[in-house]
């Protein structure tokens, strides 16, 4: 990317390896993604359990 | 001092204090992350060699390191939990796993996706590259032992020891570039002596690498709160903290 002037095509076209350097970022991306959606996912899943657990017990009660 | 230990990794203390300090790694993570993506796209320079295709190195490589920084926390915690039987540590044991494996997983396929235009192919089944697949295969067996083990403590014991175990493989792929001939290139960075590489593009991989460590901190500690949670789910405090949420 030293050419004199910059364009957007020229950087996507990523000297003809776009398709080996935009699918690495983007498995990366996705890699990172789930792995925040997953704990806050698993958080919530957490949280219901121990609820119905006490609501569980107070019904025996 | 063992009565100040017991208390700071109290699974209640540590899900109070972690809640504190898991935007001071996860702001920062997202900057320097940023601010090194930016660094190596539109400042590093093209390399003479390899062209455009070796900016896949900016996530390579950090993944990598990682791969083997995660295994070795993992591993080492899982020792504290066993020797000491401190429950944190078999905490952050078991939270660190799964990022782990992720970070292995990327090294892996993008490993494989610079492979294939530099080398002519996508796999080849070398030191390097096998160790590395072991890495992975050693992050699954210790997930598939906590998750098929139903006493917790059983758990902690197998999948620790397992990971114990599999540190025999850490030096063997930090080494196997050297000890036996491969495709994979040499250490371009961890060298005593000055590194092979453009100060524009070690810049930005030193940044990633920050980045990627950074995410990792915020990600354990909040696996590890969850985590924290589950494994209390019948003690008080998770329950008088459940119903006010």
């Amino acid at each position: 990317m030293n050419g004199s002037e910059f364009s957007w095509s020229e950087f996507f076209a990523m000297g003809g390896y776009a398709f080996f350097v935009w699918t690495s970022y983007g498995l990366t991306f996705a890699v990172i993604a789930l792995n925040i959606i997953m704990p806050v996912m698993h958080r919530k899943k957490v949280i219901n359990r121990v609820k119905r657990a006490i609501r569980r017990e107070q019904l025996q009660q | 001092m063992w009565a100040w230990i017991q208390k700071f990794s109290s699974p209640k203390y540590f899900y109070d204090m972690s809640a504190k300090l898991i935007p001071w790694f996860a702001i920062p993570a997202l900057v320097i992350g940023v601010y090194g993506l930016y660094l190596g796209f539109f400042v590093a320079p093209t390399d003479y060699q390899q062209g455009e295709s070796y900016r896949i190195i900016f996530i390579h490589v950090p993944a990598a390191w990682m791969s083997l920084f995660i295994y070795m926390v993992m591993a080492i915690s899982a020792g504290i939990g066993l020797i000491w039987q401190i429950r944190l540590a078999d905490v952050i044991a078991a939270s660190s796993a799964p990022i782990g494996a992720s970070f292995t997983f990327v090294a892996l396929v993008t490993g494989s996706l610079w492979g294939k235009p530099m080398w002519g192919t996508y796999w080849v089944w070398d030191a390097r590259l096998t160790s590395e697949l072991i890495l992975l295969f050693l992050y699954f067996g210790y997930m598939a032992l906590q998750a098929s083990i139903e006493d917790q403590r059983m758990a902690d014991k197998a999948s620790g020891l397992l990971a114990i175990v599999g540190v025999v493989n850490i030096p063997i792929i930090h080494y196997s570039v050297e000890w036996w001939n491969t495709l994979h290139q040499g250490a371009t960075v961890t060298k005593l002596d000055k590194p092979s590489i453009h100060i524009d593009m070690l810049i930005p991989l030193l940044l990633m690498a920050l980045a990627f460590k950074l995410f990792y901190a915020t990600m354990v500690l909040v696996r590890a709160r969850n985590e924290a949670l589950y494994r209390d789910r019948n003690r008080r405090w998770v329950r008088e903290l459940v119903e006010k949420l």
